[in-house]
């Protein structure tokens, strides 16, 4: 008989498990409740780190399970950031406005409060019209539908495109660094409609929520985060669980195997593909509201480039080892480049942390991939005494079968 | 008697070097089929082409009742179609269970949607069993099948062929790593899938052709040499000077 999902994937529950501890403890701790041992900037890091777990779950489907290296998946995470922030920029302006227009003596008309909201955005960049792309702005609903819409559609048409023409390894790559780095370079443009480098800013003030103190919204974000990354894991735990899972994995293994056993290679790549952007991006509508403001620099290629460095530093292939790396990569970057690690004073020179630190992440990304291809996520290997078979040498011939039966079982 | 396969006129051209020489083969939809040759003759290049892993640059290949142009097939379609290969080197999902391979090789819907929403039933389970049994690897169903031993991988990809139920198996010296008894179980399983399907099996190993029992096209340099039972080519002075002579 068929074991049940949990039975079959039993680190799913323990992340479940450790994910609402955590969340629950941090709750507990947190100012909003009257105890002020987590602060809530400290908070709001929390929360964004969650939500860079997810986006790390995206990066580990991708990679660790479907072989496509994208170094452009952040890309997707910072467009989802745009649409919500579109919302929370127009409808608090909105409020705004609205707010110093009542004291005017003639009601203003709608489409002089549009007017002021605009030059109030876009007055920064020297102009006043809402370009095409703010035609959803005003409605919640619409623009959380973007979030999902805009990255899936990206993706889907580039990928749609890459993989038609079987570009792979290296090529896809560099592929998906140049899309990020276009969007990038497009979005720094006054003219871009989205504020050029200005991006989007006071995304952390919810409209209508003046009254209600930041450390309580930081909460509630954190709770939304932590449900989705909840939510995000034990989809992709189920999709990677199945016959799915078996083909993609085989296509990071042997695409051209794949075919042969009458799979459309292609379809199943940009499944994936389409899949994860949309993942990123629900991950990104929820990272930038934390982090109060959006520009362009966030979907820089180097962003993309070390997701795929917290991926392969907690072990690629395994859904936690993506949230391990994320997680602790992440946080430990804040705790250098925040000024908080103490500097090493060598006599001659002292090692300033802020500057060392990207250093530093890049010698252990390649003492990982040289001695550690499975992260940290290998650790719990060797706690479980889970052992891979030790293979060297070539067969010996058709009845060497028992020799490695020995080796599998050490 | 209509024919399953028939390939016209095909040739293929390397950086100038020519590995198919205007190849003309058919088999028919319940026949065994040997094709030997020496080292280099194009017997693998042949299934690349029928496969679609290969293009060819010029002839034709017509498929099934309809007589569809393959030509105009990928590799994926190709096998939706009803064309399973077995590779030369035994290539399995060496990460994966043998009953995950064998999982994925079972005829079914291969759209993503229903590819991911799918759940073995217990018929499915009893059929990978089956051909687990059949291939001599029911206790190692949950094994890894990077741990198998060659001629185990070899009969893993014999199994994962049956499991596609293709109507025409192309075998690449299937015996290559395998032990008298475990060849002969080998042209059992052949013999018996040629009953209901087509077989072509390449085999340099002339024992092993004889016990197929078949019809045998000899190739050499691309194309075809001489075509007819074992002894007859065998008695074929062109294939005794290229090929058995040597
Ligand atoms: N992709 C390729 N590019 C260039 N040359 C190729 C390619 N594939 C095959 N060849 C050449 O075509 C010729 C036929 O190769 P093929 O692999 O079909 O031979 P074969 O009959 O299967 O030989 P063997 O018995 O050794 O398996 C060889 O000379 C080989 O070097
Ligand atoms: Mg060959």
């Amino acid at each position: 008989m068929e074991k049940s999902f949990f039975a079959r994937n039993p680190s799913v529950l323990i992340f479940i498990g450790c994910l609402a501890l955590f969340t629950i403890g941090v709750t507990a701790m947190s100012e909003a409740m009257g105890t002020d041992v987590i602060s809530t900037s400290f908070l709001k890091t929390l929360g964004k780190t969650l939500c860079l777990c997810l986006v790390a779950i995206a990066m580990d489907l991708i990679w660790g399970f479907a072989g496509i290296l994208s170094l452009g998946h952040m890309a997707f995470f910072g467009l989802g950031g745009y649409m919500v922030g579109m919302w929370l920029m127009y409808a608090r302006t909105e409020m705004i406005v609205v707010a110093s227009m009542a004291n005017a003596e003639i009601p203003p008309t709608a489409q002089e409060v549009v007017d002021a909201i605009g030059t109030q955005i876009f007055g920064v960049v020297g102009s006043s019209d809402f370009p095409v792309i703010w035609a959803f702005a005003d409605s919640l609903f619409q623009q959380l539908l973007l979030v999902v819409a805009v990255p899936g559609l990206l993706a889907l048409v580039f990928g749609w495109l890459a993989f038609r023409s079987r570009v792979t390894g290296v090529y896809l790559s560099i592929l998906t660094q140049a899309m990020t780095l276009a969007l990038a370079l497009y979005l720094f443009q006054n003219d871009s409609g989205l504020r050029g480098n200005n991006g989007l800013s006071g995304l952390q003030n919810l409209p209508g929520a003046d009254a209600i103190p930041q450390a309580q919204i930081s909460l509630w974000f954190f709770w939304a985060s932590a449900f989705a990354l909840g939510l995000g894991y034990l989809l992709a735990a189920w999709v990677v669980s199945g016959k799915f899972g078996s083909v993609i994995r085989g296509i990071r293994d042997d695409e051209a195997r794949v075919r042969f056993l009458g799979y459309s290679v292609e379809g199943y790549k940009l499944f994936v593909f389409t899949l994860t952007a949309v993942i990123a991006a629900i991950a990104g509508a929820l990272y930038y509201p934390q982090a109060g403001i959006i520009n362009p620099a966030e979907i820089a290629p180097i962003a993309s480039i070390y997701l795929a460095v917290w991926v392969a530093i907690g072990g690629r292939g395994r859904l936690y080892g993506a949230v391990i790396g994320a997680a602790f990569v992440s946080l430990l970057s804040t705790w250098f480049t925040g000024g908080q690690a103490p500097s090493i004073p060598l006599g001659f020179y002292t090692i300033n942390w802020v500057d060392w630190w990207q250093v530093l992440l890049g010698i252990s990304f390649v003492l990982v991939t040289l001695f550690a291809p499975k992260g940290i996520g290998g650790l719990v290997d060797h706690l479980t005494g889970r052992v891979s078979p030790e293979r060297y040498g070539a067969d010996l011939g058709p009845d060497s079968g028992s020799l490695q039966e020995q080796e599998a079982e050490k | 008697m209509s024919q399953l396969l028939e390939v016209s006129g095909v040739s293929v051209t390397f950086d100038g070097f020519r590995a198919i020489n205007n190849l003309s083969f058919s088999i028919g939809s319940a026949e065994l089929r040997a094709i030997i040759g020496p080292n280099g003759a194009g017997k693998t290049t042949f299934m690349d082409i029928v496969t679609g892993k290969t293009r060819p640059d010029e002839g034709s290949i017509r498929w099934g009742d309809m007589s569809q142009s393959l030509l105009k097939m990928n590799e994926s379609q190709i096998a939706r179609a009803g064309v399973g290969r077995k590779f030369q080197r035994p290539t399995v999902f060496e990460d994966q269970s043998v009953y995950d391979n064998l999982a994925m090789a079972l005829k079914k819907d291969r759209a993503p949607w229903s590819v991911l929403f799918f759940r073995p039933k217990p018929e499915d389970r009893t059929r990978i069993e089956e051909l687990a049994a059949e291939i001599g690897l029911s206790d190692q169903l949950y094994r890894k099948s990077g741990e198998l031993s060659h001629g185990q991988k070899q009969w893993l990809e014999i199994g994962m062929l049956l499991a596609q139920e293709p109507r025409l198996l192309l075998v690449d010296e299937p015996a290559a790593g395998m032990t008298l008894a475990e060849r002969e179980h080998t042209t059992d399983l052949l013999k018996e899938a040629a009953k209901t399907r087509a077989v072509v099996v390449v085999e340099h190993d002339m024992e092993f052709v004889r016990r197929l029992e078949c019809k045998v096209t000899v190739l050499h340099e691309g194309s075809v040499l001489a075509e007819g039972s074992l002894d007859h080519v065998t008695k074929n002075q062109d294939v005794i000077d290229v090929y058995l002579g040597r």
